[in-house]
């Protein structure tokens, strides 16, 4: 294998060199065949059916050989050393946040902080944000359609704050009932926090009408945009959202990394949440005064390589096209929604009228751990549990599903395998 | 593997109809077991007579793994003394994790023999958990000593 040149262009705009795999696909409507190719995990794993991108995607080559080739010709800590090299490597760090600001259209890179993942952007919030405005009888509305990661602070910060948690709830069709919704808010809301699309089940929520709702109750909005921004074109200014946060690894890119979006004026007014080197202005023992966002949120050495392995992730889907990508779950969705309603003993958990990328499977009499090993043994790699939405599995009265999850690498084929593993399983316990 | 090694009639048929699956009024001593990565609950009921396991019972929901582990356990320990009950657990146990098994008593050959079908998990270690779950909680019983107490038990 060859090495790119020394001096390597900004992310946003990746290196061509040789064992990076051009981009196929590209604006014609997504080939997903030929999109697998670019995944090594599938060339390691003949045969496997990987349905589980839900709870974490698949790597292009293009993102694993540009972050082995960033250590090799560009790697240094960022914003403190002197010499070049860190020069470049801080440009390239922050160039993966330009990146990320393209890709979810906000106005300015500083409304960009790097986090772990969507958990620690939302406990971002919840401790800087909630923790100083938030005051008691305020009120934190979220929906049942939650994962754990946005329920959980809230009520960590209940205890400090005062707040309380409101739970809008869904409706028949399993979808977010938008009038009990509006219902719940009121001066007293100050925070909506809701979930872009259900991980458990797949509904997509209407977040902008959301957002319009929330504004006009003076209340801000956060959107988890983990299972949404790998499948739908997401645009922050149009969404109009305060914050929005999503995970680096859920959508082809590195463990480690992920993005809190917030607007530029909440972020300036948000307190430190940790404290350390790079996010200081000046320290003195007696007191210390903070960096502008982005980097008084991102104390300590960052995930440098992370980011910028999440900026070569979402090039690689910007170049497949982010309405192709959509188009080709839309239209995988529904060829699994079809194919599995045809078969008998399976139930989809439903998912409102609008269901993108996940499958929630219900077989009544086979519990979702059993079917799920019997769908390895197929070469079936599903997720079974309650997804980190026990609250949800509740309300649906089901201890778990099991949950076919989509990605672009995933075809036809895919689906047509998992409704012949899970016909096996029938057999097997039936 | 074949997932019939695992799932193999016995399996399929105690997880269909667990034997001893009910609560027990009379019970001395109880525990519930709880599997926080998949949601399952196992209740274990034991009545003791003296160091003696006189009767025995389990309710929850569970996975085939986990209810046919339950519905075994209760058959094997039932009128076994408190030092069997121990050494089945331990020969059990190592069994299904894969580990060194301890020498048993001969009289307890028989009863190891009919726990043989649950070794199939241990190709399956995202699974043992199931297997085991039954018996922490009949563990954590025996510890809560007093009727009524209760301990939720943690897996592996
Ligand atoms: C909707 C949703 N929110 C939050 C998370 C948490 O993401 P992470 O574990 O990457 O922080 C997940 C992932 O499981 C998710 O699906």
């Amino acid at each position: 294998m060859t090495h790119a040149p020394k001096f390597s262009p900004l992310p946003n705009n990746p290196p061509p060199f040789a064992g990076a795999p051009k981009i196929r696909g590209a604006k014609l409507g997504l080939d997903p065949r030929a999109v697998k190719r670019d995944f090594p995990i599938f060339e390691h794993n003949p045969g496997l059916v990987f349905l589980d991108s839900a709870a974490s995607a698949q790597k292009p080559a293009a993102v694993i050989d540009h972050v082995a080739e960033f250590y090799r010709s560009d790697y240094a800590n960022v914003h403190r050393g002197v010499y070049r090299l860190s020069a470049r490597s801080s440009d390239r760090y922050e160039g993966a946040r330009e990146t990320v600001r393209k890709f979810l259209n906000a106005a300015s890179a500083d409304e960009i902080v790097f986090v772990r993942g969507a958990t620690e952007g939302i406990n971002l919030v919840a401790y800087s944000w909630g923790m100083a405005f938030l005051q008691p009888g305020d009120e934190v509305l979220i929906t049942e359609l939650e994962h754990h990661a946005n329920i959980v602070p809230w009520q960590l910060i209940r205890e400090r704050t005062g707040l309380k948690l409101i739970v809008a709830p869904i409706d028949a069709s399993g979808g977010i009932d938008l009038a009990a919704f509006e219902a719940r808010l009121s001066r007293r809301t100050k925070l909506v926090a809701v979930t872009h699309l259900a991980n458990a089940t797949g509904a997509i929520l209407p977040v902008e009408t959301m957002a319009r709702l929330a504004h006009e109750h003076g209340a801000k909005i956060l959107v988890d945009g983990c299972q949404a921004a790998p499948r739908l074109p997401v645009d922050v200014r149009a969404l109009d959202c305060d914050f929005y946060v999503f995970s680096g690894h859920k959508i082809y890119g590195p463990t480690g990394i992920g993005v809190l979006y917030a607007k530029g004026e909440i972020l300036e007014a948000m307190p430190p949440w940790q404290g350390g080197g790079d996010m200081i202005e000046q320290v003195t023992f007696e007191k210390t005064t903070f960096q502008h966002p982005p980097h008084r949120f991102e104390a300590g050495t960052p995930d440098i390589s992370g980011a910028i392995g999440l900026a070569f992730a979402l090039d690689y889907i910007e170049a497949l096209g982010r309405g192709a990508i959509f188009a080709h779950e839309e239209e995988l969705t529904g060829y699994g929604v079809d194919t599995l309603s045809r078969l008998p003993g399976i139930r989809l958990v439903p998912a409102g009228q609008r269901r993108l990328g996940i499958l929630s499977i219900d077989v009544p009499g086979i519990h979702p751990h059993d079917l799920a090993t019997v769908l390895d043994q197929h070469h079936v790699a599903v997720r079974a549990g309650h997804h980190c939405a026990q609250p949800l599995m509740d309300k649906l009265g089901l201890a778990g599903t099991t949950r076919a999850s989509l990605g672009i690498y995933n075809d036809e084929r895919d689906i047509d395998s998992l409704a012949a593993a899970l016909a096996a399983a029938q057999k097997l316990f039936t | 593997m074949d997932a019939r090694e695992l799932y193999q009639d016995i399996i399929l048929d105690h997880g269909r109809h667990p034997r001893n699956f009910r609560e027990l009024p009379q019970a001395t001593n109880l525990a519930h077991g709880h599997n926080p990565l998949c949601g399952d609950r196992v209740t274990v009921y034991l009545e003791l007579d003296g160091d003696r396991i006189k009767d025995l019972s389990f309710d929850g929901r569970g996975c085939a793994i986990s209810t046919a582990s339950a519905s075994l356990m209760t058959e094997v320990l039932k009128g076994k003394t408190l030092a069997e009950a121990d050494a089945l657990f331990k020969g059990f146990h190592a069994e299904v994790t894969g580990k060194a098994v301890p020498r048993l008593p001969d009289a307890l050959a028989e009863d190891m023999e009919r726990l043989a079908p649950l070794e199939g998990v241990r190709a399956y270690p995202t699974r043992v958990k199931c297997a085991t779950l039954a018996w922490h909680a009949f563990e954590a019983a025996l510890k809560n000593g007093a009727a009524g107490t209760v301990a939720t038990v943690k897996t592996e």
